[in-house]
């Protein structure tokens, strides 16, 4: 078990810059998730972690060991593939034993932490079985046992869920967390999947055009996203423009409390109160409902506001008093406006 | 017309045609294999049922040399092509390198050129470099054009390996030989044994770089059996025939299963 540090880390393909000067660390026993659109650079990042890309520039250190001249074999890794890669010519035992064979551990050691680790996916009876057998889940299983087995500094996950159905996703999320924590590894996974990145990480990081551009725990990243791309990116936002004076942000036909020094905020939807008549206080707009969509235990509010569009989500009681569609009140509480940079 | 009757006449013209293919292509070779077992040397019929022809074969030295040697001389070619093929082919998928694709482009000419026209080109440069003629010379020959075989069938196998199965291996601690061996050959296998045998059939088949190629003497089975028949026929030579072909069938439909079907694993 070990941290995991990149110092500076570029990989170029000609002009284009898969990612550019990244520095992160990634501490030791922690869950860690890496978030961003396609072609942002965190597949590359976890590759380059692997070893199976070469950076143009910068360091790779697991514990305090620079790996960028060690080749894959020697890193001592263990890698989860998104389409798991079980080798098909081998039953579910031999895909989890093929690490330590490798290794040249002794028979016994070999079955005994194969046993264990097959244990520990719950998987103990399907030993024998073929990976082709197997359900997605439990092809997860085997891949989590396999890359875990051989006991590497570093577990890397690539979009480790997202071959399932999303019911199995949630199982396979708690699942994952408990095996994670059992064995206490330190994890670096791969997502595009903002609420599986929020569930499952202690940190995540989150990449853009090959950089990093914001890191920390989810909870705080959530609630201070700092720059609007974060905001729409993890979660929805509705983001706000205008003009700053002093503690006002003037909006067209409204003033509107500002956090300091800021001309754009973010108002998570969840925190948009919609009524007919005006509320007290001084965030409020004027503004349109356009539609009420019901889901369940929640409600959305889509409106428009000087033809920029909002959302608020609620329980769905609380919309119960609102027309249709028509004029209504939007305001929220002042802490609840965060102050972003623009892109 | 209507369109059931249109159907049905299709239907019957689709089999007589064939019918007539078939036909064709294997009426000689049963009739062959018929006079192979027929007593009578000059075709009479009617038809006495006889193995005297397959008996004669297997007393005369020359045939059963020449037999010999065509086998284990495609046994050698068999092996070289094979290794030196899959070899080919599993560094053409794995690297990427300055004249790849004119390289692979240049594999293919080789099976569509004259085999007369390639023998004659491999005489005149054995003679040039010194190596001249003789079963060395037939041995390149062969691997020669066998090669292009194995690499196409076995590259066939390795479009559908998954690199990620390559991945996963070196993430667990393989070196790249233990990736091959272990994780790559077998998903490769019955590639490289199609490949094999379509060496083997290629060898074992040929004529005309053989007979270019190989001293008077030591000649290989199809080179002998040409020599015979120019100097007469006999039902020896049907008997003979008829075993050529039942191996190469058997060879071909092998290869052909293990082309087809390989995909299923």
């Amino acid at each position: 078990m070990s941290e995991v540090r990149v110092e500076g880390l570029s990989k170029h393909y000609g002009a284009a810059r898969a990612l550019d000067d990244v520095t992160l660390t990634f501490p030791d026993g922690g869950f860690f998730g890496l978030l961003g659109p396609s072609g942002s650079g965190k597949t590359t990042l976890l590759r380059a972690i692997a070893g199976f890309v070469e950076p143009t520039a910068g360091g790779v250190f697991i514990g305090d060991r620079p790996v960028v001249d060690v080749p894959v074999e020697a890193r001592e890794i263990g890698m989860v593939f998104q389409n798991y890669a079980l080798f098909p010519n081998m039953s579910v035992a031999d895909n989890v034993a093929f690490g330590l064979r490798v290794r040249g551990t002794a028979r016994g050691e070999i079955d005994k932490r194969v046993g264990d680790a097959l244990e520990l996916v719950q998987l103990g009876p399907l030993g024998a079985r073929r990976p082709h057998e197997l359900s997605g889940g439990q092809r997860q299983r085997v891949a989590m046992a396999r890359a875990i087995v051989t006991r590497p500094r570093v577990l890397l996950l690539d979009e480790p869920l997202s071959a399932l159905d999303k019911a199995l996703r949630v199982d396979m999320q708690i699942e994952l967390k408990r095996i994670q924590r059992e064995v206490g590894i330190t994890t670096i996974f791969v997502t595009h999947d903002q609420e599986e990145a929020l569930t499952l990480s202690d940190r995540i990081g989150i990449l853009k055009g090959g950089r990093l551009i914001r890191e920390g725990r989810p909870q705080e990243v959530y609630s201070d996203p700092g720059d609007v791309f974060t905001a729409r990116f993890l979660g929805e936002a509705n983001v706000i423009e205008g003009t700053g004076s002093g503690d006002w942000l003037d909006l067209p036909g409204a003033r509107v409390a500002r956090p300091e020094g800021a001309t754009t905020i973010a108002v998570r939807p969840e925190h948009l109160s919609v009524t007919v008549d005006r509320p007290d206080g001084p965030n409020a707009l004027q503004a349109r409902l356009r539609q009420r969509i019901f889901a369940g235990a929640m409600g959305t509010c889509v409106l428009d506001w000087n033809g920029q569009m909002l959302k608020a989500v609620a329980r769905h009681e609380e919309f119960s008093d609102l027309p249709e569609s028509g004029p209504v009140w939007v305001s929220w509480a002042p802490r609840h406006a965060r102050g972003l940079k623009a892109d | 017309m209507k369109p059931r009757t249109r159907s049905r006449v299709t239907g019957i013209l689709g089999r007589v045609y064939l019918g007539a293919i078939l036909l064709f292509l294997y009426a000689p070779i049963l009739v062959m294999a018929a006079m192979s077992f027929n007593a009578s040397e000059f075709y009479q019929l009617p038809f006495t049922f006889s193995t005297e022809w397959y008996e004669r074969v297997w007393r005369n030295d020359l045939i059963l040399n020449a037999a010999a040697r065509s086998v284990w001389i495609a046994v050698v070619v068999t092996v070289v092509a094979t290794v030196l093929g899959t070899a080919a082919s599993v560094a053409l998928w794995r690297y990427d390198f300055r004249g790849k694709r004119a390289l692979q482009v240049l594999l293919f000419p080789p099976i569509a050129i004259p085999w007369l026209i390639t023998g004659t080109a491999m005489l005149i440069f054995f003679f040039g470099v010194g190596i001249g003629r003789g079963t060395p010379a037939v041995i390149i020959g062969h691997v020669a054009l066998a090669l292009p075989y194995v690499i196409v069938v076995v590259t066939a196998r390795l479009a559908t390996f998954d690199r990620t199965l390559e991945e996963a291996a070196r993430s667990l601690g393989a070196r790249p030989w233990m990736v091959t061996r272990a994780v790559m050959l077998p998903w490769i296998a019955p590639g490289v044994i199609a490949g094999a045998l379509f060496a083997f059939a290629v060898s074992f088949d040929q004529f005309v770089i053989s007979y270019f190629l190989s001293e008077p003497g030591d000649s290989t089975l199809p080179v002998l059996i040409y020599t015979a028949i120019r100097k007469g026929f006999t039902p020896e030579i049907n008997a003979i025939s008829t075993i050529i072909i039942a191996v190469s069938m058997v060879v071909m439909l092998i290869a052909a299963r293990f082309t087809k079907f390989g995909g299923e694993r």
